[in-house]
Formats: C-alpha cells, structure tokens, sequence
C-alpha cells in the first residue's frame, strides 16, 4: 500500500501486530482470494470450528469466570474462595506456592521465605482437605503440574472421604509439564520421566474420571516468558502433538482421550490478533485432530480453552490503567470464543491481589457477560476481511513452527536441543528493546509517565504462615501411621520403577498423609531430577 | 577494548542471580542480553539458586558484580543471606546490586547492606547498565 499524498500521509511507515504481522491500511474482498466459507470457516459447531465450538456459545451459557486463588494459609485461600463464590465467581481456581511445586515439604531448607507466597502450602492431603472444606469438588481448576499426580489423587481422596464419585467431578489439573521446560523451567524430574507421569494422569481419568480434564496445554506461560502469538501458537501445538503420541504410544485411542484434552491461552495487548489467534488455535486444532490422528469423535475436533488475560502486559506504574488493559484483553477472549476466563488483576505487578481488586477483574468479566451485547450473537467479527485474513495468517506462521518442531523429532527434542526457549528468548529481548527504544509506547512506562505515589493499596502475607504451617506438618507427622506411609511409600517406588499407573498408588500414599516432599523425594530417587541445557 | 574497559579499566564480569524458588526470570534473560551488548561478561545461574551456590559460583568466575532479581517478595530474605554468605567467604568485595518487585519502604534497608540499583519493573535496560558501571567505577576508584 502507497503512502499516499501529503494529505493522507500516515504516523509509521509501516504498522505491524504485536508479533510482527505487517497490516494494511484496508481489508477488501481482494484479501479473500481463494476463500471458502464453508470449508475454511464453518458455521458456529461446525468443522473446522473457526466461529466456536458450540452453534449457540454465549447465548446458550457465558463462559466459567474462574480467578485465580492461592496464598497465606491454606483456610485463607479457603476463604478467598469462598468471598469470590458470593461475589458470582463460576468457580475455582487454584494455585499452590512455590516449594509445594516443587515438591518440597514447608520445612525443607529451599522452602525458607517462600511458604504461602506465590499460591497456598500444600504438604499433605490435610493441607487441601482444610482449603476445600464447604467448598463443591465438581469443578476445580488445578493450575499444578510439576505434581499434578500427587493433586489428582488429592482430589480423589477426598471425593472418596465424602462419597462422591468420582465418575461426577468435572474440572481440571493443568498437568502439562513440556511448558516448564520451554518456559520458566519449574519442573523436576528428565522430560522422559515427566512425560510418563502425563500420561499416566491421562490414561487414570480416561477409565475412571469420564468428565475430568487430565491435562490442560497451557502455553500461556510460553507467553509469558517472552512468547509473541504465533509462538505462543506453535508451541502449543508442538506440545498437543508431543501429548497425542505420548498417549497414542501408551495404547490409548485417539477418541478416547482428545475430547478430554483443555487448553490454556494467554491474552495480550494486541486486541484483533488475539482474537484471530483464538480463532486459528481452533481451526488447528480440528485439522491436526482429524487430519494427523485421524480422530472421528465430532468432540476430539473441537477446541476447549481458558484464558488467562497477561500478568506480563500489565503495568506496575499507574496500575489502575491495568483495569482497561484488562477489559480489552477479555474482550478478545470473549469474541475469540473462550470456554473461561481469568483476569489478572490490575494490581498483580505489585503483589498478591486485594480482594477489591479481585472483585474488580471479576465485575469486568460480569460487564462484558451482561452489559455491553457483544454475547448476543456468535462470533460478530467472523467474515470481516481483516480478521478471517489474520486468522489465516496466523495459523500460517504458527504451523511453520510445527514443521520446524516436527523435523526436530517433535517438542520433547526441541526443548532438549533448546530451540524452543532460544526462540522465546530472543523475542522477549526483541520486545524490551523496542519499548526501551520506544518503537512500542506503553502508557505509563515510555509515554505519559507521571511523578507515583504509592497509593495503590499492597497485599501483605502475613509472616506467621511459614511458622504455622511447619507446626502443622510436624503435628500430621506425629499423628499419622508410619507403617501405612511407609508401605505406600514403597508401592509408588516399585510401580515408578515399572510400567504400572502412578496415579493409584499415590492416591494410597496421600490418604495415609504422606507429604508431597516424600512422594516427590521417591520419585526423584527413581526418576533423577534435570537442568536444562544452557541457553544464555 | 570496549567502552566499559575504556570507562573502567579493564572489562566487568557480572553474575546475573535468582535466589530462592521464583520462577519469573523473563527479566534476568533480558538483562543477560542487555549486559552483554554493553560489552559485559555475564554468567547467569538460571533460576531456583540458593545463595550459598551464587556465591560459589561468583567466586568461581571471579565476578565484579552479582545481579540478583526477585519479583515472589522475598528479597528480604534472600538478598540479606547473600551478603552474609559472600562476607562468610570472604568475597564481600564483589559489588552486589538489586531487582524486582522490591516496595520503597524496603529500599534504604537494602542499601545499608549495601545492595544498591533496586530497580523495579519498566525500569529501561540502560539505566540499570549505566548504574551497573558507576557503581563498578566507584569501586575501582575511577
């Protein structure tokens, strides 16, 4: 496209998406070459499921608006639930601190300042038995997977302690381990190791929890390390495929498992290509599912998702900005079709989320459900030029990163070999370079800044957490059987040195009170633990 | 000969640190960049460190500078420990510097242990740099 005369002239010489996508001055028919409605897009439930996966989608049911929970003691979390429940949180979820991620024990050295900090303590099943007290287990997202195994069986437990089936839980347990190794590298155990235990969830919920989600592909955290869309995309994709094999290989059918697979997106500041990226993920989605598995189940086609707007495109100078930054990024979920919806709250850059700034990210959700329309019809930006064309595209550039991952030997090899977080790397620094040299104006940071007083209200933890929760742990150790810890103890061992099911075992182990430290220190004894291979 | 060796002296090697169990290191893959094209030499431990490893570390590759960023709320018990360690093994030489999500209010405390920088989110690249090498300069009695 021309400039233009003097008196059309234009700001930039060129404008571009967030990831890089150069975009037109105007969108025409001209843009649509080639272009089959029917084939390319579909109507709403329809392959390949571009306009969403359901005919009716928000005229039938709003999205699940779940806000993220977790921290102090486990009863303060239990309480935060509980307050956001009264204020028309759909449901939980939940998010464990720091040491219980990585599977170590309140009292263990690397614990020290850390407990009940970036999410609640969990050391035994006692620890999650006192955050769920009166709260329903039907619907629980767990954002946990470097233990997920230990969480699920968890949450088995205690559905067992009430008498309720297991068959009726619905929620999930994020479980996907490949973005910690191609992100922010919180995991334990060799990728290998890891994999299986993936598997294992899977193949445990597949015979005996018919409405669970096992694992949901969470590259939002991808994103959140540096990842631009189309990255966030084709990793994502990347991971599914590494996913589908794994369960594939462990003698699981396609159909079986496909429909129960979630998906975890993030949410940036670039409205319209979020919007198209959501659209592309599901286009994907359904081609890869029938086209590489061969998948026949019209619900292994169709694209489930949360959403989780970004902690990284938030701002910590002039937070409240972040309240808008936060309704257009859910606005982009909502017409990008998402299935829930998280909100980072505007106060994230500063600490732990007051609870008036939780009700705030809440009511935006409320706002945009209830108020503004845009829920009366499905998919209102479908068929317009510039959105199907950058959905096109989109998808285009984020399957190039499949091929590439593909000829690698899949993501596994791609995060050992490191390609996937050289790749996530280099674009974060890209980014911060273009801020710093303010070719990207961020309101408040490069661009309208003001002289701050901290009138922002901050969280504090209080500092007895860590005292309080180690009592705890020391007052289960006395109290519960040893014998029956140490026989279930002993039966994860032999089962992690063979091929059997992790998942019954564990859930063994965590009624007779054994600590996630313990279950995580046998497991590091089979399985060793990893470091990634250097990539600064 | 760089800039910073022009400034200096001679080149400055920089350990870039995350102590304790914080996962957010977007900033330290950012800053390892920034430092090196200043023309740093720069050794970064990866996440997830306790102290007593930094410092080895530091000792090992005989840094000028440790850079620590934290952004869980632990720097107040983390980046105290690391002064102490370093002065337990007698490298309390080597000039640490601060990052992250740090609150005024913990800033002075920070600076009488001598961890100076403390800068926070939006903080632009060349500023922490800069503060990098006239904190160096001032040790080395430029």
């Amino acid at each position: 496209m021309g400039k233009g005369s003097r008196k059309f002239s234009e700001r930039k010489a060129e404008f571009r998406t967030l990831s890089g996508l150069p975009v037109n001055r105007t969108y025409t028919q001209e843009d649509m070459k080639g272009f089959d409605y029917s084939k390319d897009v579909g109507s709403p439930g329809e392959y390949p499921h571009v306009r969403g996966i359901h005919p009716t989608m928000y005229r039938g049911r709003i999205w699940t608006m779940r806000q993220l929970s977790g921290f102090g003691v486990p009863e303060e979390t239990k309480e935060r639930i509980r307050f956001l429940t009264e204020q028309g949180q759909t449901a939980p979820s939940l998010i464990f601190d720091a040491p219980t991620r990585w599977g170590y024990d309140s009292d263990h050295p690397m614990a020290k300042g850390a407990v009940g900090r970036v999410g609640a303590p969990i050391d035994t099943l006692k620890d999650l038995e006192d955050m769920l007290e009166g709260v329903p287990l039907e619907d629980i997202h767990f954002t946990e997977s470097t233990i997920a195994v230990i969480v699920l069986s968890m949450l088995v437990a205690i559905a067992d302690k009430r008498g309720v089936p297991i068959k009726t839980l619905k929620g999930t347990v994020q479980n996907d381990i490949l973005k910690e190794y191609s992100g922010p590298s919180m995991y334990i155990f060799p990728p290998d190791h890891s994999m299986r235990i993936v598997t294992d969830v899977i193949r445990f919920c597949c015979e005996e929890m018919p409405l669970f989600n096992p694992i949901s592909i969470s590259c939002t955290t991808l994103r959140e390390a540096g990842a631009n869309a189309i990255q966030e995309l084709g990793f994502w994709m990347a991971h599914s495929i590494a996913y589908m094999e794994s369960c594939i290989d462990a003698g699981l059918d396609p159909d079986d498992f496909a429909p129960k697979l979630t998906s975890f997106f993030g949410c940036h500041h670039d409205f319209f290509e979020e919007v198209a990226k959501f659209r592309a993920a599901r286009r994907m989605w359904a081609k890869t599912m029938k086209e590489r598995f061969g998948a026949r189940n019209p619900k292994s086609l169709a694209l489930k998702f949360h959403v989780q707007t970004s902690g990284s495109a938030l701002t910590t100078q002039q937070p409240l900005n972040n309240i808008t930054r936060g309704t257009l990024e859910v606005l982009a979920g909502v017409l990008g079709g998402a299935q829930s919806i998280a909100l980072s709250c505007y106060d994230e850059g500063l600490g732990i989320p007051t609870e008036e700034s939780v009700v705030t990210a809440l009511r935006t959700q409320q706002i945009i459900a209830y108020e503004c329309g845009v829920t009366n019809t499905v998919d209102p930006l479908g068929g317009s030029y510039f959105v199907e064309n950058l959905t096109n595209r989109i998808e285009e550039e984020a399957m190039k990163y499949v091929e590439r991952i593909d000829e690698m030997g899949g993501a596994v090899e791609a995060i050992k070999n490191g390609f996937i977080q050289k790749e996530i790397n280099r674009q974060l620094y890209e980014d911060q370079e273009a801020i710093d040299k303010g070719e990207r104006i961020i309101v408040g940071v490069n661009r309208y800044e003001v002289e701050e007083s901290s009138a922002v209200e901050i969280f504090e933890i209080s500092s007895d957490v860590e005292k309080n929760q180690k009592e705890k742990l020391e007052s289960i150790r006395r109290e519960r059987n040893d014998v029956a810890v140490e026989k279930a103890l002993r039966e994860i061992r032999d089962t992690a040195e063979g091929n059997g099911n992790l998942v019954p075992p564990t859930i063994d182990a965590v009624k007779a009170y054994a600590s996630v430290g313990q279950i995580c220190d046998v497991l590091r004894d089979i399985f060793g633990t990893y470091k990634s291979p250097r990539l600064l | 000969m760089n800039m910073i060796e022009n400034t200096t002296g001679r080149k400055i090697r920089i350990l870039v640190g995350k102590p304790g169990l914080d996962c957010h290191d977007r900033a330290c893959v950012v800053l390892c960049q920034a430092f090196r094209d200043a023309g740093m030499e720069v050794i970064y431990t990866g996440p997830y460190q306790p102290p007593e490893r930094i410092a080895e570390t530091a000792i090992e590759e005989d840094v000028d500078v440790i850079a620590l960023s934290l952004l869980d709320g632990r720097h107040m018990t983390h980046f105290p420990r690391q002064m102490e360690v370093l002065k337990e093994r007698n490298a309390a030489d080597i000039c640490v510097v601060g990052g992250g999500r740090i609150p005024e209010k913990d800033k002075p405390l920070l600076e009488k242990m001598g961890i100076t920088g403390n800068y926070g989110a939006g903080t632009p690249l060349n500023v922490i740099v800069d503060h990098i090498i006239e904190r160096v300069k001032k040790e080395r009695g430029i």
